[in-house]
C-alpha cells in the first residue's frame, strides 16, 4: 500500500535535488560584480517606486475567502460525484440542499457587489 | 516498523515546523513555514491511509487557506511597531490558559481512549462495489453524517457573509 508512494518520494527527492543544484553550480560558475542597478529588484522592467510591504486593498482578501468557500464547496461534491449512482434519487437531494445554501451566499455576495473590482 | 519511522520522522517535523511558525520574526516567512507544516501533514494522512484528506490537505490548507492567510499579511501594516499594551503580561497569561485548555484536553482523550481497542475500520459500505477510499468517505458522509454535511454549507455561508459584510466599501 504505503509502497504506491514510493515514485512519488523518488519524484519529490529529485526536484528538491534539482534545485538544490541548480543553485550550487549556478553560484560556482556566476560572475560576481554588482553594482546598484543590478541588485534593484526587477518587475517586468517597470523601476520599483515604493518599498514593496505596502498594504493591499482589503478586495483582495474578499476574493481569496470567496475562492476558499467555493473551493470546500466543490471538494464536498467530488465525493458525492463519486458515489452517485448508489446515492441514488436521495444524494442528489440532499446535495441540492447543500447547493441551495450556498447559492444564496452566492446571490448574496452579488447582489452585494462583492464580485465587482471597480 | 516502517510506518513507525514515517510517523515520528514526521511528528518531529511538524512540530519543529510548528515552532517556526511561532518564532519566525518575520511574518512572510511564517506564513511559508505554515505551507511546509501542512504539506507535512498531509504526508501524515497519506501514511494512516487517507488518501482523499491528504489531497484535500494539499489542495485546500496548503494552496487555498495559506493564499488567504498571505492577503492577511499584506492587509496589515507591518511596519508600523504593535502599540504597547496596557498590560503586557496579559496576552502571555491568555496564551498559558488557553494552552492548558488544549493539554487538559488531550490529557482527557488518552484517558479516556486508554486502553480501549481502536475501532479496526470504518463500517464496511453497505453497497456492493465500494472498494476506494474516497468511496467510503462518501458513502458515509452522505449517509451517517448527513446533518453536519448540511450544516457545513451554513457554515460556509457565515463564512461568505462575514467576509463581504467585513470588507464592503462604506458607501
Amino acid at each position: 500500500m504505503i509502497e504506491a508512494y514510493v515514485p512519488i518520494l523518488l519524484f519529490l527527492l529529485v526536484a528538491i535535488g534539482f534545485a538544490i543544484f541548480t543553485l550550487i553550480v549556478s553560484s560556482l560558475i556566476q560572475s560576481s560584480r554588482y553594482n546598484k542597478v543590478k541588485l534593484e529588484p526587477y518587475e517586468c522592467g517597470i523601476e520599483p517606486v515604493t518599498d514593496a510591504r505596502d498594504r493591499y486593498s482589503v478586495r483582495y482578501y474578499l476574493i481569496a475567502m470567496l475562492f476558499v468557500i467555493f473551493d470546500v464547496e466543490t471538494v464536498f461534491m467530488f465525493p458525492w460525484a463519486v458515489i452517485m449512482d448508489e446515492l441514488a434519487l436521495f444524494g442528489l437531494i440532499e446535495m441540492l440542499v447543500f447547493l441551495f445554501i450556498l447559492v444564496l451566499g452566492y446571490v448574496y455576495a452579488w447582489r452585494k457587489g462583492a464580485l465587482e473590482w471597480a | 516498523m516502517a510506518e513507525a519511522i514515517a510517523f515520528y520522522t514526521l511528528a518531529v517535523l511538524i512540530l519543529g515546523l510548528g515552532v517556526a511558525v511561532v518564532t519566525t520574526p518575520k511574518t512572510v516567512h511564517s506564513v511559508l513555514f505554515l505551507v511546509l507544516n501542512f504539506l507535512c501533514v498531509a504526508i501524515l494522512y497519506v501514511v494512516l491511509r487517507a488518501e482523499f484528506l491528504a489531497v484535500i490537505q494539499v489542495l485546500v490548507y496548503a494552496g487555498g487557506i495559506v493564499v488567504l492567510y498571505l492577503f492577511v499579511v499584506m492587509l496589515v501594516n507591518l511596519k508600523r511597531a504593535p502599540e504597547a499594551h496596557e498590560d503586557p503580561r496579559r496576552l502571555a497569561r491568555l496564551g498559558l490558559g488557553l494552552s492548558g485548555a488544549v493539554l487538559l484536553e488531550l490529557a482527557g482523550i488518552v484517558v479516556y481512549s486508554y486502553g480501549r481497542a481502536a475501532p479496526s475500520s470504518a463500517p464496511a459500505a453497505p453497497v456492493e462495489g465500494i472498494v476506494g477510499n474516497t468511496e467510503e468517505l462518501g458513502w458515509l458522509l452522505y449517509t451517517d453524517y448527513l446533518i453536519p454535511f448540511e450544516v457545513a454549507s451554513v457554515l460556509l455561508l457565515v463564512a461568505m457573509v462575514g467576509a463581504i459584510v467585513l470588507a464592503r466599501r462604506e458607501s
